[in-house]
């Protein structure tokens, strides 16, 4: 019978889990909102969150808060390149093109990532020291509270970015209706680009958040990634709020599964969820369903 | 100032236009009639930018606009409606209004994300401006209210008034008071009047025509895609082509 400590120790785990698939997914809605389509390549934009924080510590030695805001950058400026030259190219409106597009750039970035920072596993060490805090008889690690803190943070400037700035205005107008937008002066293809730096950013702060505690590899962010996308759908691909608590929601059933059953099945509750909902409801727990 | 020389476009090989050409000049209202399917809203598109003529050539105050992308026009001066909406549902009234100022707005994101002082007064002054406009379309109270939910009157003016907020030297505007009631009819021909009064150029696309008599200078007349007649009210009214084309076939169905 699991202790309450059992029990914190677990909730722990999940909603920090929870917390990296809630930016992941933010990072797929991001760009769903702006282009109607899933954007496959957000996987990789975690992996090299951690690549470029890996390089920025050990390549160019800066100190840990400049290369964590430096990893973000570059993940962000890797998304625009991504849509700067890897779809706008194909001046294609069919989102079923544009989707395999993305699935095809997203093997592509592996293939650069393989190639540059090679295949094997590597460490990154966490923001601060390694010393566990005890909480009620659980241990937490400090870059636990790290990864709430700065996922908190995220979140806030992302959500204060959509509804107080002129940027989050244009973008939440292609969004509603790019038709409507061209007529107003809204520059889509401009928009469509700073979607793919947030994605960038999102994915890229969550995949330096997370390989300390996993591992890095060119494809850590593909299961990552994949459950990103599984929380999104959770929340209905679309609302902010139903990716925020799409990724909680998951981290926190996969936490329980593997607290009840075994942490073997952790991805097959995620996944076998995730069919669920698609099957019962499509429009995702918190869509609002077709309009 | 907007000079129309011999537009045509075809869809999959029917003609929607051939060889239009025609001139709105400044100040002065001009009203493009025709029957349905007479390329109206082709040529309001061409303009606008939402589709590009396959032949002729578009002056907009003596710089050619055909091949312009549609998100540059408004930087020019140029502002539409269309017939059927094109708002943003999920956006509330005040931000719809506030979108038409998209021109006057901070240009850089970067500059927009930073929240320096200037940037900051700029957006309260446009906000401003923005929430007059509503004022003067009796939106204030719904400035809050998402588009979504308001009646299609509503939805009009709001566009509308997205349309007018920056200022445009030309407004575009395709069928204002299709499906609009007698009363809301009249409260937008009186907006138009006003408008045209302000030395606004106007082209107006408009089946309803004691409006489109009342508030025009000039009358262009389309039908099946070309120029059949252009002149002043009274002209129109008496041409025999438009009587045959158009009026006649109203008159008869009357």
């Amino acid at each position: 019978m699991p202790t309450l400590t059992d029990f914190l120790q677990f909730l722990f785990a999940g909603l920090t889990n929870g917390a990296i698939y809630a930016l992941i997914a933010l990072g797929f809605c991001v760009v769903h909102n702006t282009m109607g389509i899933v954007n496959f390549t957000q996987v990789d934009l975690v992996s090299l969150g951690g690549m470029f924080l890996y390089s920025a510590l050990f390549l160019f030695g800066l100190p840990m808060p400049l290369a964590l805001a430096g990893a973000v950058a570059a993940a962000a400026l890797s998304g625009m390149a991504v849509e700067r030259f890897g779809i706008r190219p194909s001046r294609s409106g069919n989102h079923l093109v544009l989707i395999f597009l993305t699935i095809g750039l997203s093997v592509i970035l592996r293939g650069i990532m393989k190639l540059v920072w090679g295949k094997n596993r590597m460490a990154v060490p966490p923001l601060t020291a390694d010393e566990p805090i005890r909480l009620f008889g659980a241990t937490l690690l400090p870059q636990i509270l790290w990864i709430f803190l700065l996922t908190t943070a995220a979140v806030i400037l992302l959500i204060w970015i959509f509804r107080h700035t002129t940027l989050g205005l244009c973008m939440r107008g292609v969004a509603s209706n790019p038709a409507a937008a061209a007529v107003v002066g809204i520059d889509a293809g401009r928009i469509r680009m700073v979607s793919f730096a947030i994605a960038g950013a999102m994915g890229g702060l969550a995949g330096a958040l997370v390989t300390p505690i996993t591992t890095l590899s060119y494809d850590v962010g593909v299961l990552l990634g994949l459950k990103g996308f599984a929380a999104a759908i959770l929340g209905g691909f679309g609302s902010f709020g139903g990716a925020i608590a799409g990724g909680l929601l998951l981290g926190l059933l996969e936490s329980l599964a593997a607290a009840g059953l075994s942490s073997a099945y952790k991805d097959v509750i995620a996944f076998g969820l995730l069919l669920l909902v698609l099957f019962i409801r499509p429009q995702g727990l918190f869509g609002a369903g077709k309009r | 100032m907007l000079k129309i020389d011999g537009i045509s476009k075809h869809f999959g090989g029917l003609p929607a236009l051939e060889e239009v050409s025609f001139n709105c000049r400044e100040g002065m209202t001009t009203a493009l009639i025709g029957p349905n399917g007479a390329g109206k809203s082709t040529l309001i598109n061409c303009i606008a930018g939402s589709l590009f003529p396959d032949a002729g050539v578009i002056h907009f105050q003596n710089q050619r606009i055909d091949g312009l992308p549609p998100h540059q026009r408004p930087y020019l001066g140029i502002s539409r409606t269309f017939q059927n909406l094109a708002l943003f549902p999920r956006l509330t009234v005040l931000e719809n209004v506030l979108t038409g100022l998209t021109p006057e707005a901070e240009q850089s994101f970067v500059k927009s994300l930073l929240r320096l002082p200037a940037t900051r007064h700029r957006e309260r002054l446009l906000r401003l401006k923005a929430m007059a406009m509503l004022d003067n379309f009796g939106l204030t109270d719904k400035a809050r209210w998402p588009v979504s939910i308001l009646s299609y009157g509503d939805r009009k003016r709001v566009e509308m008034a997205r349309a007018l907020v920056s200022g445009p030297r030309l407004l575009l505007l395709d069928e204002p008071v299709a499906g609009l009631n007698s009363a809301e009819t009249a409260r937008i021909g009186a907006e138009i009047r006003r408008l045209h009064g302000a030395g606004l150029t106007i082209l107006l696309v408009e089946h309803d025509m004691d409006l489109v008599m009342s508030v025009s200078d000039h009358i262009v007349v389309l039908d099946g895609g070309r120029l059949i007649a252009s002149g002043a009210p009274e002209e129109i009214r008496t041409n025999p082509r438009v009587i045959e084309a158009y009026l006649g076939r109203m008159s008869v169905t009357a």
